[in-house]
């Protein structure tokens, strides 16, 4: 049994996989340094990360997969999962391998696993796009806070900088401590040097920070999310399978 | 911006409820740098949700609940002793550019109670879009009603602003819509319906001709049918669908379970919950319509005009046709597996697909996300033969598969019978 010890980066994975085929043994499981390893095992290989080697397995892999099944890997790393970096180490292994591409073989579990991870990734990508709240700084920044599920936040930006392209704004992961900050030009990472401001841990402005219509206009939406609501019909298996609780703490109108 | 607009909104939200439509989807339109917005296209966003499970996509709103008319089956009719508003056009455009710029919301559908006439109150809801789109730079969605009777010069100009133009048909039969409705009638909706699909279509073939020639309506139009309020059967009710559906431009047709709102009106029955499973299985329908290549007289006919409220149309199709089944996976093209009860259209792409590498069997089709307690009856897979529904017969199958009724005792439970009879 060997093992290979690698830093958790993508690069990382993409160098393991380069790095196993020029030693010609396959790792059956992959840790990073520092995880406790398993009671018996026959080797240990420690892999450093080189940027050659990864881009060459990549651009090899582009060769046997769509480019969507490419774009789709990073969705699936980004997910975060334990073990996604093992399943993607076999898928690739396995694309790699087959004389045709694999990727609509969904009879395969990898394939499949994968699969269905993707879709989770592209669902939290989505729920990001429905459910980031602004709220108006008296700066006049809009300010979003989120805790995303999987770390789905890099893909939604593009979305965010088409759309509201003529005000500033900066949308902040506060469980992963970073986030993106739009400056009317372009859009780039920001992380905070003091993490522990009120807003950057409840999500929320304080009122003296807002601008002076922003009460007024959460009002309204609030009113407005009451009012639409048809009492006849009321359906909260369905309002909470639509809109889950976990994003409730960061929506203005469930307040 | 005042504490005046909230009670307006309100006022305004609460009349608009009732129009089901949401859906942002049709367009794609980027943004035009530096500008406001865009339209993401596909399935469009849904912001929030409405704790009766409806979607928030657009700012759902009337611009004025004050109307001429006197529907029997509408909140907003004149007989009615309801707070009354009218938004101006510059307070309506405002809040839509701010809800928008917090994300609240993906666009605008706006509708109006009829004031005056059916001109000027169009004329109004056109300003609207047009501001929005002009003076502001907005590119986000904008859903707008066109107003039954309106002329074609403005529902030509509410084309080049709007996403999507809609007409409500509301009740499906012309004589009922006279009983309920007495100063409509359906001429009053298929003309806009019509300037609306010549708009397009003449549209169309000018941005062959010129590639600058803005677009007119690019996410085409909807319509709407109130369901329970009058004795129209299923059947009706889908035979108008499908005909609508045959025109190039609509896009959805929406049902509404009728909702008693004005209690008082002996023309209009009482229901105690709206017809909620109804609606529900004529969704149903309408995908098989959409989505399923299916044809209405397959649905429902003559001796069947009504839809099952038990089980849900596709299976009813089985039940009715068992002399089709079972249907082999890993051979059968790929229509008549999205005929099969349990495999919508997303399994059914991966059993085409998947198919080609290895033949499938019960364990690979249920990953795949097929849902065997229905689909088991009516397949052949990769496995040993199974009871399907020629064995079992159509009727015992429906017996399982049919919703078990709740009991209302504990049978476990010992009781004694104590009567004083005896």
């Amino acid at each position: 049994m060997t093992l290979f010890i690698y830093d958790h980066t993508f690069e990382g994975l993409l160098t393991c996989v380069f790095d196993a085929y020029f030693r010609k043994t396959f790792p059956s499981q992959l840790l990073t340094e520092g995880e406790p390893l398993p009671l018996f095992y026959d080797e240990i290989v420690r892999i450093a990360t080189d940027e050659k080697k990864a881009r060459r397995v990549w651009r090899g892999l582009g060769k046997k997969i769509s480019k969507h099944a490419l774009s789709s890997l990073i969705y699936c790393w980004l997910s975060e999962l334990p073990q996604v970096d093992e399943m993607l180490f076999r898928y690739i292994r396995k694309a790699i391998d087959a004389t045709r591409s694999i990727e609509t073989n969904f009879a395969d579990p990898d394939v499949l696993g994968l699969s269905k991870i993707y879709k989770k990734v592209d669902g939290e990508r989505i729920h990001l796009m429905q459910f980031v709240r602004f709220q108006k700084a008296i700066d006049g920044t809009f300010f979003a806070a989120v805790e995303p599920q999987f770390n789905a936040l890099p893909l939604a930006i593009d979305h965010f900088t088409d759309r509201f392209a003529d005000q500033r704004w900066l949308i902040y992961d506060i469980k992963r401590q970073y986030g993106y900050y739009y400056d009317l030009k372009e859009t780039e990472e920001v992380t905070f040097e003091d993490p522990h401001q009120a807003h950057l841990v409840t999500g929320m402005l304080n009122e003296s920070l807002m601008d002076h219509d922003e009460k007024l206009f959460q009002t309204l939406w609030k009113t407005y999310f009451k009012s639409i609501c048809i009492k006849e019909r009321l359906n909260s298996k369905k309002h909470k399978q639509d809109m889950p609780v976990r994003y409730w703490k960061y929506l203005t109108e469930k307040q | 911006m005042n504490e005046n607009v909230l009670a307006k909104l309100k006022v305004l939200a609460e009349s608009a409820k009732y129009d089901v439509s949401c859906s942002s989807s049709g367009t794609v339109r980027r943004n035009q740098s530096g500008t406001l917005g865009n339209t993401v296209g596909g399935w469009g966003i849904c912001h929030s949700f409405a704790e009766d499970g409806r979607c928030i996509s657009l700012l759902k709103i009337m611009l004025t609940n004050y109307c001429i008319y006197d529907c029997a089956y509408c909140i907003n009719r004149r007989s009615n002793d309801i707070p009354r508003a009218t938004l101006s056009v510059s307070e309506l455009v405002n809040l839509t550019i701010e809800f928008y710029r917090r994300n609240y919301i993906e666009g605008l559908f706006l509708s109006s109670g009829v004031v005056r006439n059916p001109d000027y109150t169009m004329e109004r809801l056109v300003k609207v879009a047009k501001d929005l789109r002009l003076i502001h730079q907005f590119n986000g969605y904008i859903h707008l009603k066109s107003i039954p009777g309106a002329s074609r010069e403005l529902v030509n100009e509410a084309g080049l602003y709007a996403d999507r133009l809609s007409v409500n048909i509301e009740i499906p039969k012309e004589e009922n819509l006279k009983l309920l409705a007495p100063e409509k009638d359906h001429q009053s909706v298929y003309q806009p319906m019509r300037y609306i699909q010549q708009g397009v279509l003449t549209n169309k073939e000018d941005r062959k001709k010129f590639r600058h020639v803005p677009r007119f309506v690019p996410a085409g139009q909807s319509t709407q049918m109130i369901v329970g309020a009058t004795a129209e059967s299923d059947k009706d009710i889908l035979y108008l669908s499908s005909s609508l559906y045959r025109h190039p431009t609509m896009k959805r047709v929406y049902y509404s379970g009728y909702i008693s709102v004005n209690t008082y009106d002996k023309r209009l029955p009482t229901l105690k919950q709206p017809p909620l499973v109804r609606e529900n299985r004529l969704y149903q329908a309408d995908w098989l319509l959409r989505f399923y290549q299916f044809k209405v007289e397959e649905i429902v006919d003559d001796s069947y005009l009504d839809l099952d409220l038990e089980i849900d149309p596709k299976l009813s199709w089985a039940l009715r046709h068992p002399e089709l089944f079972p249907i082999d996976i890993n051979r059968a093209e790929y229509e008549m597996i999205l005929r099969i009860p349990g495999i919508g259209v997303k399994s059914a792409r991966q059993i085409v697909a998947s198919r080609r590498y290895s033949r499938l069997g019960f364990y690979e089709l249920k990953k795949i996300g097929v849902v065997m307690k229905k689909a088991q009856y009516f397949i052949t897979c990769n496995e040993l033969p199974t009871r399907t529904v020629n064995e079992l017969t159509p009727a015992g199958v429906r017996k399982m598969l049919a919703p078990k009724p709740k009991k209302k005792t504990d049978e476990r439970q010992l009781i004694f019978h104590f009567s004083d009879d005896q």
